[in-house]
C-alpha cells in the first residue's frame, strides 16, 4: 500500500471514530436527555462520516488498488502509481476543507468558512479525478511515458 | 473468504434489503394512508443503510482484503473482529426497536436502550480503528 493511501485510510480510520462518538453521544442523549447542546453534533457527525469516512476511504483505497503503470525496469517505483504529488494536494484539500465545513457548522460558525470548506472539498475531488483518470484503463494496457515521466498516451500492450 | 468477512457482509446484505423495504414503507405512507407514527423509522431507515449496510460492508472487505497483520495473525485479532462484529449488529438492532418506541412513546421507558445501544455502537466503531489501524501500512 502506497505511503498516501496509508495516510487517507488512516485519516479515514479516525473520522470514523470521531463521527462515531459524536453520534453515540446523540443517540444517548435521545434515549436519556442530558444537554440540548449535544444536538449541534448533527452536522458534524454527518459531515465527518460522509467526507471524512466513506469518501476518504474510497479515494484511500482506489489510489491503492486501481491498475498502475509499469515505469521502465523500476516497476516498484512509487511512479507507478501515477501523479501521486496531485493526490496528495486532494488529501490536504479534502481534509482541510472538511475541517473548515466542520467548524461551521458549529454553534456561531462562519457561512464564509463553510462556503471556503466546500471550495477546498471540490478542488479536492478534482484533483483527484484528475490524477486517477489515466489509471482508469483496460487490463494490459499500458501508460507510455516520456522520457521525464510525463505521460504521452495509452496503448494495449 | 474468512468466515467473519462473510458474517459482515452476508449481514450488510440483509440490512440491505431491511433499509430499502422501510424506505419503501415510508414513501407508501401518504399514498396508503398508513399511520403518520410510520415516521419514526425515518432515523433507522437512515442509519441502517449507511451502518447496517456501507459501513458493514467496509468492515467486511477490509478484514479480508486489507495488508496482512503478521504471518501469524494475518487478520489481526480475531476475537476483536468478532467483538466489532457483535457489538456494531446488537446496538443497531437495538436501536432499530428502541428508537421508534421512545419517539412515538414518551413513556414507553426505552430510553436507557438507546443508550446502551450508543455504547454497543461506539465500542465498534473504535473497536475497527485499533483492530484496523495496524493493517494500514506500507508494503
Amino acid at each position: 500500500m502506497p505511503r498516501l493511501s496509508v495516510w487517507m485510510i488512516r485519516a479515514a480510520l479516525l473520522y470514523l471514530g470521531v463521527g462515531f462518538t459524536f453520534g453515540a453521544l446523540m443517540l444517548a442523549n435521545k434515549g436519556v436527555a442530558f444537554d440540548a447542546r449535544i444536538w449541534l453534533l448533527r452536522p458534524v457527525h454527518i459531515e465527518v462520516l460522509i467526507f471524512g469516512w466513506l469518501v476518504q476511504l474510497a479515494l484511500g483505497v482506489a489510489f491503492w488498488i486501481l491498475p498502475r503503470f509499469a515505469v521502465g525496469a523500476d516497476a516498484a517505483s512509487h511512479k507507478r502509481y501515477g501523479k501521486r504529488r496531485l493526490v496528495w494536494v486532494t488529501f490536504i484539500a479534502l481534509n482541510s476543507g472538511i475541517l473548515a465545513v466542520a467548524l461551521s457548522t458549529w454553534q456561531g460558525g462562519s457561512v464564509a468558512v463553510a462556503f471556503v470548506g466546500r471550495i477546498l472539498e471540490l478542488a479536492a475531488v478534482i484533483t483527484f479525478v484528475l490524477a486517477i483518470w489515466a489509471r482508469v484503463k483496460p487490463i494490459g494496457a499500458q501508460q507510455a511515458v516520456d522520457y521525464v515521466g510525463h505521460s504521452v498516451r495509452s496503448v494495449r500492450s | 473468504m474468512p468466515l467473519l468477512a462473510r458474517f459482515y457482509i452476508k449481514t450488510g446484505l440483509g440490512y440491505f434489503v431491511a433499509a430499502l423495504a422501510i424506505a419503501l414503507l415510508l414513501a407508501a405512507q401518504p399514498i396508503l394512508q398508513l399511520p403518520s407514527g410510520i415516521h419514526s423509522l425515518s432515523p433507522v431507515y437512515m442509519h441502517l443503510l449507511t451502518i447496517g449496510w456501507i459501513t458493514q460492508l467496509i468492515f467486511g472487505i477490509a478484514y479480508w482484503m486489507f495488508p496482512k497483520f503478521s504471518k501469524e495473525a494475518p487478520r489481526g485479532r480475531l476475537w476483536l473482529g468478532w467483538a466489532v462484529y457483535l457489538l456494531l449488529n446488537s446496538g443497531l438492532l437495538l436501536r432499530a426497536i428502541a428508537e421508534p418506541l421512545t419517539m412515538l412513546l414518551a413513556d414507553s421507558g426505552m430510553g436507557g436502550l438507546l443508550v446502551v445501544s450508543a455504547i454497543l455502537q461506539l465500542a465498534a466503531g473504535w473497536g475497527f480503528v485499533i483492530n484496523t489501524w495496524s493493517r494500514v501500512k506500507e508494503r
